[in-house]
C-alpha cells in the first residue's frame, strides 16, 4: 500500500544546481503533508515538479500507482487531477472572479456557464465570498484573492491540492482566513501538500511534517514527534529559529 | 467620530497648510514665467518672419485667402478617399498583424516554418521605407498585365500599407505578448489548459489591452501615409492639392491639406497619449 502519491528518488537541477536530490514521499488519501524547511530547500520546486510544470530530471511519481513523471508524457491529464495554488495568487486580471473559476472547467471540461454556475457559487459562497464572484481581482483583498485563487483550482474538481507558501504574500490579518480554508478542505477529506512557514497550523493539522534541507527531506514524521523532539541538529537549528 | 473626521479635513479650507501656500505661490510664478517666455517667443516670430526679404513672396503663395476659400471645400472631398482608404487598411492590417504575431509565438516543430515566415515578414517589411514598398507594389504588380479591377492602384497601393504597417503592428502585439508575466502561462497551465486557450483567453486579452497605445499611435502614422498613395495614382488630397497648384499657381492648397490632416490628427495624438497616461496610471 503505497497511498494516493508516491515519489521515489526525484531529481530535479536548474543548469549546474541541483535542487531536489532525490526525494522519496508518500502521501496517503485525504492526508495533509507540510513541507517546512528554509527558503530555497526546494519546497517550492517539489510542489512544481508533482505538478509537471517542472519536467523531473530521475525518479518515478506514482498517482494511484500509474508513473507520471515519465519523460514525453502529456502533463496536461495529470494537471487536471493535482490543482496547485501559488504564493502570488496569480488570478487573471481581466476576469472577475466567477470567471477565473470557470475559465478551465469550461475549456477543459467544456462545460458550459449555465451549468458551472451552480457548483462554482456553492464553492464561493462555501469560502465566503458570494458577493465577490464579479468583482476583478484588484478589487479584492489580499485575502480575498488568494481564497479566489483556491476556488479556482477546486473548481477543476482535483483529488490532489498543493500549496505553496500560500499565506507568505499576505498581511498577517488576513491569513487567518486563508488558514481557515485549508481547515475545511482538510476537514472535508482533500488530499493535501502544502509548502510552509506557518509551523502553528502544521503542528496543529498537519497527517506528517517533512523538513527539508538542501534538497532532501532530512526528517519527516508526526508532527508531535518532529516539534518537539526532532532527532537532527539542522531540524533543531531551523525550528529553533523560526518557533 | 463623523463630527471629528469633519472638522479635520474641512481644516485646509479655512486656513492652508504652509506646503499648500507655498506650492501655490511656486505654481504662481511658473504660470507667469510661462506667460512671458511665450509672448516673447510670439513676438519674435511676427516681428522678425516678415521681415524677412521673401516674406511677401511667401506670404502671396502660401497664403493666400481667396485661393484657400476657393480650394477647401475641394480638399475636404478628396479627404474623403483617404479615410474610405484608412478605413478598410485598418482592420485588415489589426487582423494580419495579429496573425504575424501568433506566427512568431508558436512553439511547435511542425509549425517552425510559420514562425521563420513570421520572423522574416516583420524583417523585411519594416526594413523598407513605405514609399519604395508602394511603389514596388503599386506599379510592380499592375504591370503583370492583370485585367480590370485587378489593375487597379487602391488595391495594390493598399496592399503596400497593410504589409508594412502588420510588420509594425505585429511587433507591438509580440511585445505585448512577451511583456505577460510567466506567471499567467504557469497558472493557465496548472489548470490544464492547452496553449492555444492560454494564449487565447489568458495572454492575448492583457497583451492586446497593454499595447493598445502603441498601435493607436499606429495608426495616426497610417493616417499620414495614405497620401503616399498619391504616388501611383489615386487622386486623394495631396493629389488634389498638386493639381490646385499647377491650376493656380498658389501653394495655398498644401497648406489647406496640412489643416486637415492636422485637425485628424491632433485629437488622435491626444487621445492616444490619454490612453497611455491612464494604463501607466493604472499599472502603478
Amino acid at each position: 500500500m503505497t497511498g494516493k502519491l508516491s515519489l521515489r528518488g526525484v531529481r530535479k537541477s536548474f543548469g549546474d544546481t541541483e535542487v531536489i536530490r532525490g526525494i522519496d514521499l508518500d502521501v496517503g488519501e485525504g492526508e495533509m503533508v507540510c513541507l517546512i524547511g528554509a527558503s530555497g530547500s526546494g519546497k517550492s520546486t517539489l510542489l512544481r515538479c508533482i505538478n509537471l510544470l517542472e519536467p523531473v530530471d530521475d525518479g518515478t511519481i506514482r498517482l494511484d500507482g500509474v508513473d507520471i513523471a515519465e519523460p514525453g508524457l502529456d502533463p496536461r491529464p495529470v494537471r487536471r487531477r493535482i490543482g496547485i495554488v501559488f504564493q502570488s495568487y496569480n488570478l487573471f486580471p481581466h476576469m472577475t472572479a466567477a470567471e477565473n473559476a470557470m475559465l478551465a472547467p469550461r475549456r477543459v471540461h467544456g462545460r458550459d456557464r449555465a451549468a458551472l454556475m451552480g457548483p462554482v457559487t456553492a464553492l464561493f459562497r462555501r469560502f465566503g465570498l458570494a458577493d465577490r464572484m464579479d468583482h476583478y481581482p484588484d478589487q479584492l483583498s489580499g485575502g480575498q484573492q488568494q481564497r479566489v485563487a483556491i476556488i479556482r483550482a477546486l473548481a477543476m474538481e482535483p483529488e490532489i491540492m498543493l500549496f505553496d507558501e500560500i499565506t507568505s504574500a499576505l498581511d498577517p490579518e488576513l491569513v487567518g482566513e486563508v488558514l481557515d480554508v485549508l481547515r475545511q478542505l482538510h476537514r472535508d477529506g482533500m488530499t493535501m501538500i502544502l509548502a510552509t512557514h506557518e509551523m502553528g497550523f502544521a503542528r496543529e493539522l498537519a497527517d506528517k511534517v517533512c523538513f527539508l534541507d538542501g534538497g532532501v527531506i532530512l526528517e519527516q514524521g508526526p508532527p508531535s514527534s518532529l516539534f518537539s523532539a526532532p532527532s537532527q541538529q539542522r531540524t533543531r537549528a531551523f525550528l529553533s529559529r523560526v518557533l | 467620530m463623523t463630527e471629528t473626521h469633519g472638522t479635520v479635513s474641512a481644516a485646509p479650507a479655512v486656513r492652508p497648510t504652509r506646503r499648500a501656500t507655498y506650492e501655490a505661490r511656486v505654481r504662481r510664478r511658473s504660470t507667469t514665467v510661462a506667460a512671458l517666455s511665450t509672448a516673447a517667443v510670439l513676438l519674435a516670430v511676427v516681428v522678425l518672419v516678415p521681415m524677412a526679404p521673401g516674406w511677401e513672396a511667401v506670404k502671396r503663395s502660401f497664403f493666400d485667402a481667396e485661393v484657400f476659400a476657393r480650394t477647401f471645400p475641394g480638399l475636404l472631398n478628396a479627404f474623403l478617399l483617404d479615410i474610405a482608404i484608412f478605413a478598410w487598411c485598418a482592420p485588415l492590417i489589426a487582423l494580419t498583424g495579429l496573425a504575424i504575431a501568433l506566427c512568431r509565438d508558436v512553439r511547435s516543430p511542425a509549425l517552425f516554418p510559420l514562425r521563420m515566415f513570421g520572423a522574416v515578414y516583420t524583417d523585411i517589411f519594416r526594413g523598407l521605407p513605405v514609399i519604395l514598398v508602394v511603389y514596388l507594389i503599386g506599379f510592380g504588380i499592375p504591370g503583370l498585365g492583370l485585367p480590370r479591377p485587378w489593375n487597379s492602384p487602391y488595391i495594390w497601393g493598399s496592399l503596400a500599407l497593410i504589409l508594412v504597417y502588420s510588420a509594425y503592428v505585429a511587433e507591438v502585439i509580440r511585445s505585448g505578448i512577451d511583456s505577460i508575466h510567466q506567471s499567467q502561462r504557469s497558472a493557465a497551465a496548472s489548470l490544464g489548459l492547452s496553449e492555444a486557450d492560454t494564449m487565447r483567453y489568458v495572454v492575448l486579452p492583457q497583451a492586446l489591452r497593454n499595447v493598445m497605445p502603441a498601435n493607436m499611435n499606429l495608426l495616426i502614422a497610417l493616417q499620414k501615409d495614405v497620401a503616399l498613395l498619391s504616388f501611383i495614382g489615386p487622386v486623394e488630397i495631396f493629389r488634389q492639392a498638386g493639381v490646385y497648384k499647377s491650376l493656380m499657381a498658389n501653394f495655398t492648397p498644401y497648406v489647406g491639406a496640412a489643416l486637415i490632416f492636422l485637425a485628424i490628427t491632433i485629437p488622435a495624438t491626444r487621445y492616444a497619449d490619454y490612453l497611455l497616461n491612464r494604463q501607466r496610471r493604472r499599472q502603478r
